[in-house]
C-alpha cells in the first residue's frame, strides 16, 4: 500500500459511496475501467478532481456498451454537456443508474431520457421510431413500424396528446415486470 | 409532426376516451360556462374588476373529488392574473368580455373535439412555434409559460425542477418521520394530480430561485437521518458532481455549529465515534461485496444469454445459501459437539472400498455423517472423563453450565432451522411476489414490450443478433394479435386440438403413473431382496452394497428420459403462446416429481422405518440417511451424464448430422425442477443425516460450474421469449410450496410418531423424538418447581393441537386480509386511472380556455380601434 498511489482521498471516496451505489473496490476499478479507455487522458491521480472528458467514440468501445443498440443514447443522456463526452463523474454516474441496486425510479427517469432521442421531454411517435428500428435492427417494414408506434401510444397514453410524456412512461413501466431485470449492466 | 389536421383526426379516433367521459365533460363545460355567465352578469354591477371563474368550477367540480378543486382555482387565478395584468384593463373592456361569453359559451359547447385538437397542436412544438394552418393566433406566451411549468413537462427535465420534487420528498419524508401519516395525507400523496407534485414547480426558473430551493433542499437535508440522507442522495436524477455538492453544502452545515461553537468533549468524541462505525461500515460492505460469489462468470453468462438463463444460476446460488445456512446450523449445534466427544464405537475395522462415495455405507456408516452415531446423553465438559454417564446420576457432575443435552439440541436445531428456513422462503416469496405480480392489469403490452424487452446485459454479438430478431418476430406476434383480434377456431379445429391435448395429457399422466408403478414395486422388490440377502451370513457385502443403488440410478433415469417425452408431447400439442407451453411443462414435470417422491418418502417411512428388524436394521434412521444420500449423489452423476452426453452429444448430433446451424437451447425450467428435486432431498435428510447440507454444497459448487462450462460450449439462448421475473417468483413458489413443505411435513411426521431406534441416535429410549423436547421440561419442573409456568406453556401450546388450528386459522385469516386489501387497492388504482383520464381533458379545457381569453384580449383593442375611427 505504501508505495502505491493514491488514486482518490478517503473523502472522496466516501463522497462517491454516499452518492451512488457502489462500494469503494468498485469506484477504483470504474477508475481503472475508465482509465483504460483513454490512458494517455486520464490520470492516476484523481485527489484534486481534474476535469477530464472522454469522448464518446472511446466510451462505446467498452465491451459492456458495444453491442448495445441504444449506447449513444446511454452515453448522451449520462453526459453533462449532452455531446456525449464524459467525466469520471458522468461515467459512475452511468453505471451507478444502470446497476442493480438502483431503485425503479431512478432507472425509469434515465430509460425515459435514453428513449427521448429529440430530447424534447416527451417520447413522440419519431423516439419510438428509432427505438423500434434499434430494436429489431430495421427489420421491420415502415408499415409495421408505424402500426407499433401508433399502437403503442394509444395503448401508453393516458391524457390523450399522441405522445408519452414522463407520467405516462412511469406508468407504463411500472407496469413492467422485466424492466428492473433489464435495464441492467453488470460492471 | 406539422400536418395538424390528420393529426387531429386520429386523436379523436385514438384518444380512447368513453363516449360517457365524453359526455360529462361537455355538460360540465355547459355548467361552468353558466356559471360564468352568471357570476359575470353579477360583477357588472359592482365591477369587481377581477374575472373571477372560481365559484362556477366549484359548482361544477361536483362529480370530480375535492382534490381537483385546488387545481382547478389555481388554474383561475392564472387566468385571472393574465386578464389583470397583461394589458391596461379597464371596466369597459370587461363589460365587452362579458357581453362575447355568450357566443364563447355556444362555441365550447359544440367545439370540444375543436379544442382537444387546438391543444394537440399545441402541445407538438412546446417552443413556441405555431404551424397550424387553422389557428392563425399564435399562442400567447403566458399560455406556453404555464404549459411549460405543468408537471408532466417539468419533471426530471431541469435542474431546479429536480431539486424542488426533491425539497417535497425530504418533506414528506420528514413529517413521516415525525407523526405517522393520516389516511388523508396519504390519498393526497398517492394522488396523480398536479398537487401531488406540489405548485412550488416554479413559473420562473431562474438561477436565483435555483438557489433557494438548492438551500431549501440541503436544509432538508441536513435534518434527515443519515441512512435516508444517502438513500435519497442515491436516488436523485442528478449528476455526481451535484450530488457530491449537495452532500458537501449538506455536512458543512452539519459540521458548522460543532466547529464554530465551544463543544464539550462528549459530543466531539460522540462524532468521532459516528465517523468510525461509518467507516467499519463501509470497510464491512465492501467485504461483504467481495463475498459475491461467483461475479464474473454470472456476468459472462448474463452477456452471452440473457436475464433468462442467468435466473438459473442465481437461483442454484440462492440453493447454495439454503443450504450453507442448513450446513453452519447443524455443524455448530450437532456435529462440533458431538465431534468433540465422540462415542465408543465397538471395533467393526471396516476399509474403505472406494464404494462408500457413491452408497455412503460401509465406512461412512458409523461416522459423524449419520443420525446414528450421535449420542443420547448430556454431554458435559466440566467432567470430560464420564461424558458417557448421564449426568443426573453422577453428583460431581452436577453443575449444569457445561451440560449439552444432545437430544435436546438434535430436536431443537433441526426444528429452528427448518423454522427459519421457513420464514426466509415467505419473505424472499412475497418480495418476489412484490416485484413481478403487479397489482393492477397491464394493458399497454407492445409499449412494455418496445420499452423493457431490450436486455442490456447482453454483451455477446450473436446473442444480441438472436435477441433482435427475437425482438422482431415478437413484435409481430403481438401486432398480428392486435390487428386482428382473436379469430374464432371452428368447431372442426377446436375439437381436434381438444383431442390432441387430451392425448398428450394422456401421454404424460400415462407415463408419469406407469413410473410410479414402477418405482413402487422395484422398491418392494429390492427390499424383498434386502430381506433375503440380510438373513444370508455369507452374503458379499460390497455386492449388497451396490444393490442398494439399483432404485437411485433408476429413479434418476427416470427422471433424466421422462421431460424428454413431456417436451415430444407439448411439441405435439402446438401451443401458440409460450408462457403457457412453459407452465405446461412445468405442471407435468412437477407432477412426475412430487408423485415419485411420495412413493419413496412411503418407501422409507412407511416399509423401512415401520418394521426395521425385517433387513436386520440397528438404526433404520442410519440406513434412510444413506438412501437420501445416494439418491442425491446417483441425481448428481446423472445430471453430469446429462451436461456431458445429452447436450455435448446432442449438440455435436444436431450440428454434424442433422446440420442445423445452431445450438440447442437450454431448458431453464427443467433445470431449476432438478435442483428443486434434489432440494427436497436434502431437506428430508438433514434429520437423518446432518452433514447431507455439506454434501449439497459441495454438489451444487460443482454442478455449478459444469452447467457454466456447459451451457457456454453447448447451449444458445432460449428461443422461446422467457418472462424472468415472473418465472422467478414460480420457482421460489414452487420451492416453498411442494418442495419445503413436504419435506417438513415428512421431518414433522417423522418426529411425531414413529419410534425411533431404540439402540442408536440421540432419541434412543424414547417413544418418539418428539418427546425429548417434554422428557426436558418435565426434568426442569422437577430439578425447579418455580419453573412450572413453562412446563404448562409447553403442555398447551405445544402438546396441545388446538393450539395449531387456531395458529393456522389466524394464519389463513391474515391471507384473506392481504387479498382483500390487494383487490381494494386494485379498485382504487382503477379509479385512480379514470381520475387521470378525466383530469388530461380537464387540463385541455382549462388551456383552451386560457387560449381563448388571451385571444379576446387581443381582439378587443382592434375592436375598440374600430368603433373609435368610426366615430
Amino acid at each position: 500500500m505504501g508505495n502505491k498511489q493514491t488514486t482518490f482521498t478517503e473523502e472522496q471516496l466516501e463522497a462517491y459511496q454516499d452518492c451512488t451505489y457502489f462500494t469503494r473496490k468498485e469506484i477504483l476499478r470504474l477508475h481503472g475501467r475508465f482509465r483504460e479507455l483513454a490512458p494517455h487522458l486520464v490520470p492516476l491521480d484523481y485527489t484534486n478532481n481534474p476535469d477530464i472528458r472522454v469522448p464518446l467514440s472511446l466510451i462505446v468501445t467498452m465491451p459492456e456498451l458495444k453491442e448495445n443498440p441504444f449506447r449513444e443514447r446511454i452515453v448522451e443522456t449520462f453526459s453533462e454537456d449532452g455531446q456525449g463526452n464524459l467525466s469520471f463523474n458522468d461515467f459512475v454516474d452511468m453505471f451507478s443508474a444502470l446497476c442493480e441496486a438502483s431503485p425503479r425510479e431512478l432507472k425509469t427517469i434515465y430509460a425515459f431520457k435514453i428513449y427521448d432521442f429529440n430530447r424534447d421531454s416527451f417520447i413522440c411517435k419519431e423516439d419510438l421510431e428509432k427505438t423500434l428500428n434499434r430494436l429489431t435492427k430495421g427489420e421491420l417494414t415502415a408499415e409495421e413500424v408505424a402500426l407499433v408506434c401508433d399502437k403503442a401510444i394509444e395503448e401508453a397514453d393516458l391524457d390523450g396528446d399522441s405522445k408519452l410524456s414522463f407520467a405516462d412512461f412511469e406508468n407504463m413501466i411500472s407496469k413492467a415486470p422485466d424492466f428492473l431485470s433489464n435495464f441492467h449492466i453488470r460492471i | 409532426m406539422s400536418d395538424g389536421v390528420p393529426r387531429g383526426l386520429q386523436v379523436k379516433r385514438a384518444r380512447g376516451l368513453s363516449r360517457t367521459v365524453r359526455y360529462q365533460n361537455r355538460r360540465r363545460l355547459l355548467m361552468m360556462a353558466e356559471g360564468s355567465k352568471a357570476d359575470s352578469r353579477a360583477d357588472r354591477g359592482g365591477m369587481a374588476g377581477n374575472f373571477d371563474l372560481n365559484q362556477p368550477l366549484v359548482g361544477a367540480g361536483l362529480e370530480s373529488p375535492a382534490d381537483e378543486e385546488g387545481v382547478h382555482v389555481s388554474f383561475s387565478q392564472l387566468i385571472a392574473e393574465q386578464c389583470q395584468d397583461g394589458e391596461d384593463l379597464d371596466g369597459f373592456e370587461l363589460q365587452q368580455l362579458d357581453e362575447e361569453s355568450r357566443d364563447y359559451v355556444t362555441e365550447l359547447g359544440s367545439g370540444f373535439e375543436y379544442s382537444g385538437r387546438g391543444l394537440n397542436d399545441m402541445e407538438m412544438d412546446s417552443d413556441g412555434r405555431q404551424t397550424d394552418p387553422l389557428v392563425s393566433v399564435p399562442w400567447s406566451s403566458a399560455t406556453m409559460k404555464i404549459l411549460s411549468s405543468m408537471p408532466s413537462r417539468t419533471i426530471g427535465r431541469s435542474r431546479g425542477a429536480i431539486l424542488s420534487q426533491y425539497y417535497n420528498k425530504t418533506l414528506q419524508l420528514r413529517r413521516r418521520s415525525q407523526s405517522r401519516p393520516s389516511i388523508r395525507d396519504f390519498s393526497r400523496s398517492s394522488r396523480p394530480s398536479i398537487r401531488g407534485y406540489g405548485m412550488e414547480v416554479d413559473v420562473t426558473d431562474g438561477p436565483e430561485s435555483e438557489i433557494k430551493k438548492r438551500e431549501r433542499l440541503v436544509n432538508n437535508l441536513q435534518n434527515l437521518s443519515v441512512g435516508d440522507r444517502m438513500k435519497m442522495l442515491r436516488g436523485m436524477p442528478l449528476s455526481v458532481a451535484e450530488k457530491k455538492n449537495l452532500r458537501r453544502l449538506t455536512l458543512q452545515k452539519d459540521k458548522s455549529p460543532t466547529s464554530s461553537s465551544k463543544i464539550p468533549c462528549c459530543s466531539q468524541l460522540k462524532y468521532y465515534i459516528i465517523i468510525a462505525v461509518r467507516h467499519s461500515w463501509y470497510s464491512w460492505l465492501s467485504f461483504l461485496h467481495s463475498l459475491q460469489l461467483w461475479q464474473f462468470l454470472l456476468k459472462r453468462v448474463g452477456g452471452r444469454f440473457g436475464t433468462g438463463v442467468l435466473s438459473y444460476f442465481l437461483f442454484l446460488k440462492t440453493l447454495l445459501f439454503f443450504n450453507i445456512f442448513l450446513f453452519l446450523v447443524t455443524f455448530l449445534f450437532l456435529v462440533l459437539p458431538q465431534a468433540m466427544h465422540p462415542p465408543e464405537l465397538p471395533e467393526g475395522g471396516r476399509d474403505f472400498t472406494g464404494l462408500e462415495l457413491i452408497s455412503g455405507a460401509g465406512l461412512f456408516t458409523d461416522t459423524l455423517m449419520y443420525y446414528g452415531y450421535y449420542s443420547n446423553f448430556t454431554l458435559q465438559r466440566s467432567c470430560a472423563g464420564e461424558h458417557n454417564r448421564s449426568a443426573s446420576s453422577d453428583p460431581d457432575c452436577l453443575s449444569k453450565r457445561f451440560s449439552y443435552n444432545m437430544s435436546l439440541a438434535y430436536f431443537f436445531t433441526i426444528g429452528m432451522s427448518f423454522f427459519i428456513t421457513c420464514i426466509i422462503l415467505v419473505y424472499s416469496m412475497s418480495k418476489s411476489f412484490g416485484r413481478s405480480f403487479r397489482i393492477d392489469k397491464s394493458y399497454s403490452i407492445l409499449a412494455m414490450k418496445v420499452f423493457s424487452s431490450w436486455d442490456f446485459k447482453v454483451i455477446k454479438q450473436t446473442s444480441v443478433e438472436l435477441m433482435s430478431e427475437n425482438n422482431c418476430t415478437q413484435l409481430k406476434e403481438l401486432l398480428a394479435e392486435v390487428v386482428q383480434k382473436k379469430e374464432k377456431n371452428s368447431p372442426c379445429q377446436a375439437l381436434w386440438r381438444l383431442m390432441v391435448h387430451g392425448l398428450a395429457w394422456a401421454i404424460c399422466i400415462g407415463a408419469t403413473a406407469g413410473c410410479v408403478i414402477s418405482v413402487y414395486f422395484f422398491s418392494e422388490y429390492m427390499h424383498k431382496d434386502l430381506q433375503r440377502t440380510s438373513r444370508q451370513a455369507n452374503a458379499n457385502p460390497l455386492l449388497k452394497e451396490a444393490s442398494l443403488l439399483a432404485l437411485p440410478a433408476l429413479v434418476s433415469l427416470l427422471n433424466l428420459l421422462l421431460p424428454g417425452l413431456f417436451n415430444l408431447a407439448a411439441w405435439m400439442e402446438e401451443y401458440h403462446s409460450p408462457s403457457v407451453r412453459t407452465y405446461v411443462a412445468l405442471g407435468r414435470n412437477l407432477m412426475l416429481k412430487v408423485s415419485v417422491l411420495a412413493v419413496l418418502c412411503y418407501h422409507w417411512l412407511g416399509r423401512v422405518a415401520a418394521k426395521p428388524n425385517d433387513i436386520n436394521l440397528v438404526c433404520w434412521e442410519t440406513f434412510v440417511g444413506q438412501e437420501l444420500y445416494r439418491f442425491l449423489i446417483m441425481d448428481f452423476i446423472f445430471t453430469l451424464l446429462n451436461a456431458l452426453f445429452g447436450e455435448l452429444l446432442w449438440r455435436l448430433f444436431s450440428q454434424r448430422v442433422l446440420r442445423r446451424g445452431r445450438k440447442p437451447a437450454f431448458d431453464i425450467a427443467r433445470n431449476v425442477l432438478d435442483l428443486i428435486y434434489a432440494q427436497t432431498l436434502a431437506w428430508i435428510g438433514v434429520l437423518f443425516s446432518p452433514l447431507l447440507p455439506a454434501v449439497q454444497i459441495f454438489k451444487l459448487l460443482l454442478l455449478f460450474y459444469v452447467k457454466v462450462s456447459s451451457v457456454m460450449m453447448n447451449c444458445q439462448a432460449p428461443r422461446r421469449p422467457y418472462r424472468v421475473s415472473q418465472m422467478t417468483t414460480i420457482f421460489i413458489t414452487l420451492l416453498c410450496f411442494p418442495s419445503f413443505l413436504g419435506a417438513s411435513v415428512c421431518v414433522t411426521y417423522t418426529m411425531w410418531s414413529i419410534p425411533p431406534s431404540t439402540s442408536c441416535g440421540p432419541f434412543r429410549n424414547l417413544g418418539t423424538m418428539f418427546q425429548a423436547g417434554k422428557r426436558w421440561v418435565q426434568e426442569l419442573e422437577k430439578n425447579n418447581p418455580d419453573l412450572s409456568v413453562v412446563a404448562r406453556v409447553h403442555a398447551y401450546l405445544v402438546e396441545n393441537p388446538f393450539f395449531l388450528f387456531v395458529g393456522a386459522g389466524i394464519f389463513l385469516i391474515v391471507i384473506y386480509f392481504y387479498s382483500q386489501v390487494v383487490d381494494g387497492q386494485r379498485k382504487v388504482i382503477a379509479l385512480l386511472q379514470e381520475h387521470i383520464e378525466k383530469e388530461g381533458v380537464d387540463k385541455k379545457y382549462l388551456i383552451t380556455q386560457l387560449q381563448s381569453v388571451h385571444e379576446r384580449k387581443k381582439r378587443i383593442p382592434r375592436r375598440l380601434r374600430s368603433q373609435d375611427s368610426g366615430c
